[in-house]
């Protein structure tokens, strides 16, 4: 044997043996997170890679089924309204937190208590703070008091607010959770690095429940920022799942074949904001309805959806995501029609079109795409790309007549998540309708569903026969995994550990 | 020479207090702090709250006052973003950092110099003219592509190096080779220029004409001269890779102190920014300073003076 065929071989054993290391053989799922996480501690941190954590490690009073969209028990097995603002729950027994602690009424009253103080500072305190404080009234049952009603208050058990072991808690504070989370979740938190790597681990006791007792023994998460690299892993077989992958290097992904390739709606969805109430300018193109409208009509979302935005994306007309509860489709829409735009903005008053700041701060193809489009009828736009901080100042400030922008909704399925932030008032407003915040009002704080229902329809047709907002389409996300890993996502970006599965 | 080097420390302290004030008040400018803490899904009342927590709304003097005088006693504050000590946080990662700047740049010379001397050796022969490829090749190819592609090669077909993470020293192999390919044409170039012009001075001819050897001559006697602007050059190259190995670093994951930079300019996680541009002003500084003393050991006439 000469030394290049020793070589080769050497190589060739190298690649076997790393391939072999990974995945299904040793039971160790392994993926990427695509940022830092700043915090495992759910509550101090906003951000996806987070939320996908807190579903590992911690449990909630309920879960939604992401298939069916019915709320089941889970630390809580039964619930019950007392009256507009209390509720009254029965907690699961026998439940341990990773540390052995028990699980029992104390637990949820210190975890609500906790993050609604104020002097908490939790990061989105949207999530907790329509909670006023929670009251024990046996070791198995809690009463959660309310500031008002809050509709959409199961949505918000069943996600974000999970429960905290107190004693715990109590002794480690933020910061010890973020670097030893304990919950009572499926998956427990072997390693940690933070903002690098994260090894979770089966949790053998595990009670079950609504969500089962997940399979694949660990999952293990390294940080690697860019996504080629990422892609290079899974060739290497050193990487078995990837998310959020682009819609270009997934269609080359699925065209090799040897990928489980699938794609999911997010919650997210596009539009384009604009000064209809004038803070911008007060004689701004953009307080003239004919003007949104033509602004609609001059977009052709289909093509953008098509060519750039692609897997399952679809066009949106109404103002917030198509699962999410409240959320009308039959509404005013606009089809593409350049000539109709054309002939909108003369009788506005701008024949010759006229000249605007376009802001955008993601997807800069979208953007530019949408600006093609305006130019063609006209508008002359002057692009502005800033960083989200400073467009959302901008914004904040009045300086932004027109942009492009997204919404998460916090992955939460109910039409408050969105309406409730840009249509009732606040700075980031730019309607200002009065009829359209007293309906969004009164729906946030309605418990019955048909009339909740209804208002969310008046206000969402009014928004769409104003064009307040150019609503563009959803937003998808991208998985590849490796033939062996089996998972079917939801349509709410959240990656279920406990329901991945080998092949 | 004691008070030359005093003088020298002086105006370094100047320095790194100058670029601190200039890039507090600059990131300030970048957008609002606590928007891009709150992050991309945070409500108003989100943003209030981190307002009034980190004191955002104090005038920016006094902010910076507060920081200078927390920072003079070894206390860089908390990350804003990580909520861990920025100290803590940033040793972790300079060693990464440090570790892949010193091979990168031992790398760039091992390659660099001896190409410059066999090109000056024979301008405009074959080796000088696939030196100028090699070099015109290093400086055009960004890094993000060159990066991929070695990793394609390497780490996808051969299966020889790992192609993310930093746990062994295989893992720093392609960053290395990328990082030191980038900064190897000016190197290469600064070599080959001094070489041609020192070899045509007349203590060469001298000593060619006593009977030297051609490599003791190159390496000896022409090099000694011919290197001192690479010093110099040297260290201004550490100096960027230190701070400007963001794109190497984001490609292989290195989680070096270079890409916790940059992500941190998008969450506005001033602290930690603060801290970095302080660290890699001061390295900035410190390579300067190191290369003024190396010229003077090379060049006895520096010295003199």
């Amino acid at each position: 044997m000469n030394f290049k065929t020793l070589l080769a071989s050497t190589a060739i054993a190298a690649t076997a043996t790393t391939g072999a290391l990974a995945g299904k053989a040793d039971d160790t799922l392994k993926m990427a997170f695509q940022r830092e996480l700043e915090s495992v501690d759910i509550y101090y941190n906003s951000a996806r890679e987070g939320i996908l954590l807190a579903r590992a490690l911690w449990d909630s009073l309920l879960y939604r089924d992401p298939v069916s969209g019915e709320y089941k028990g889970n630390l809580a097995t039964e619930w019950t309204w007392v009256d507009d603002v209390t509720l009254e729950l029965k907690l699961r027994e026998g439940v341990t937190f990773h540390n052995g602690e028990p699980f029992n009424a104390d637990d949820v009253v210190y975890t609500v208590n906790y993050v609604t103080n104020p002097d908490s500072n939790v990061k989105v305190v949207k999530n907790v703070s329509w909670m006023d404080h929670a009251e024990k009234v046996d070791d198995y049952t809690v009463r959660i008091i309310l500031k008002a009603p809050f509709p959409p208050a199961e949505e918000f058990l069943a996600g974000p607010v999970v429960i905290y072991p107190n004693e715990y808690y109590e002794e480690v504070g933020p910061a010890g959770m973020a670097l030893k989370p304990i919950g009572t979740g499926p998956y427990k938190m072997a390693e940690l690095e933070p903002g690098k790597h994260y090894l979770l681990e089966l949790n053998d006791n595990y009670f079950g429940g609504p969500k089962g007792k997940g399979s694949i023994g660990k999952i293990d998460i390294e940080t690697i920022p860019d996504i080629n690299t990422q892609v290079a892993e899974l060739f290497n077989g050193e990487l078995d799942y990837l998310w959020n992958v682009p819609a270009d290097q997934t269609e080359k992904l699925d065209g090799l074949g040897k990928y489980n390739v699938e794609n999911a709606q997010a919650m997210r969805i596009g539009y384009i904001a604009m000064d209809a109430a004038g803070s911008v300018d007060p004689e701004g193109p953009m307080t003239n309805k004919l003007v949104r409208q033509a602004i609609y009509h001059a977009i052709d979302r289909q093509a953008i959806v098509d060519a750039l935005v692609k897997g399952s994306s679809i066009v949106v007309n109404s103002a917030c995501a198509p699962i999410q509860f409240g959320c009308e489709q039959d509404l005013t829409s606009y089809d593409y029609d350049p000539e109709k735009a054309k002939a909108l903005l003369a009788e506005a008053g701008y024949p010759d079109g006229f000249e605007i700041d376009f802001y955008a701060y993601r997807n800069r193809p979208y953007a530019e795409a949408m600006m093609g489009f305006l130019n063609e009828v006209g508008i002359t736009t002057n692009f502005n790309y800033l960083k989200y901080a400073a467009l959302r100042e901008k914004r904040t400030k009045d300086e932004v007549a027109i942009s492009f922008q997204t919404w998460g909704s916090y992955s939460l399925a109910d039409a408050s998540a969105i309406t409730g932030e840009f249509f009732t008032g606040g700075v980031l407003d730019d309607a200002m309708d009065a009829e359209v915040i007293d309906w969004i009002k009164e729906a946030d704080s309605t418990g019955d569903k048909e009339k909740r229902k209804g208002l969310y329809s008046k206000a969402l047709k009014k928004i769409a026969d104003e064009a307040y907002w150019v609503p563009l389409w959803t937003y998808n996300v991208n998985y590849v995994m490796s033939p062996d890993v089996a998972y079917t996502p939801t349509n709410d970006e959240i990656v279920r550990f406990f329901d991945i599965s080998w092949n | 020479m004691l008070m030359f080097i005093l003088k020298r420390l002086g105006l370094a302290l100047l320095v790194a207090l100058t670029v601190s004030a200039i890039s507090f008040s600059l990131l300030f400018l970048a957008g609002d702090p606590a928007v891009a803490i709150a992050g991309e899904n945070a409500s108003q009342q989100d943003i209030a709250a981190i307002n009034e927590r980190f004191g955002f709304d104090r005038p920016l003097p006094i902010q910076y006052l507060d920081w200078l005088r927390n920072a003079v006693q070894g206390d860089l504050g908390m990350s804003w973003y990580f909520d861990l000590p920025v100290t803590e946080l940033i040793a972790d990662r300079l060693s990464v950092t440090m570790r892949l700047g010193l091979s990168a740049i031992t790398f760039a010379l091992v390659l660099a110099i001896p190409m410059g001397v066999a090109a000056a050796a024979r301008p405009n022969s074959l080796i000088d003219r696939a030196a100028l490829l090699i070099s015109v090749v290093g400086q055009a190819i960004p890094s993000f592509w060159f990066g991929l592609i070695l990793v394609v090669i390497f780490s996808i077909n051969l299966g020889l190096v790992p192609a993310s993470g930093n746990e062994t020293w295989r893992h720093f192999i392609l960053p290395t080779v990328v990082l030191g390919y980038y900064a190897t044409p000016a190197i290469m170039r600064l070599t080959r220029a001094g070489m041609i012009e020192v070899l045509s001075a007349d203590y060469i001819r001298t000593a060619r004409a006593k009977g030297l050897g051609t490599r003791k001559i190159m390496f000896k006697h022409a090099l000694r001269n011919a290197i001192i602007p690479v010093v110099s050059l040297a260290a201004v190259q550490m100096g960027f890779m230190l701070g400007g190995s963001i794109v190497v670093e984001s490609i292989f994951a290195l989680h070096g102190a270079g890409y916790l930079a940059w992500e941190s300019i998008s969450r506005n996680d001033l602290p930690t920014m603060q801290a970095l541009i302080l660290i890699f002003s001061t390295f900035y500084i410190f390579f300067t300073f190191l290369a003024d003393v190396l010229n003077a050991w090379l060049d006895p006439r520096l010295r003199v003076s």
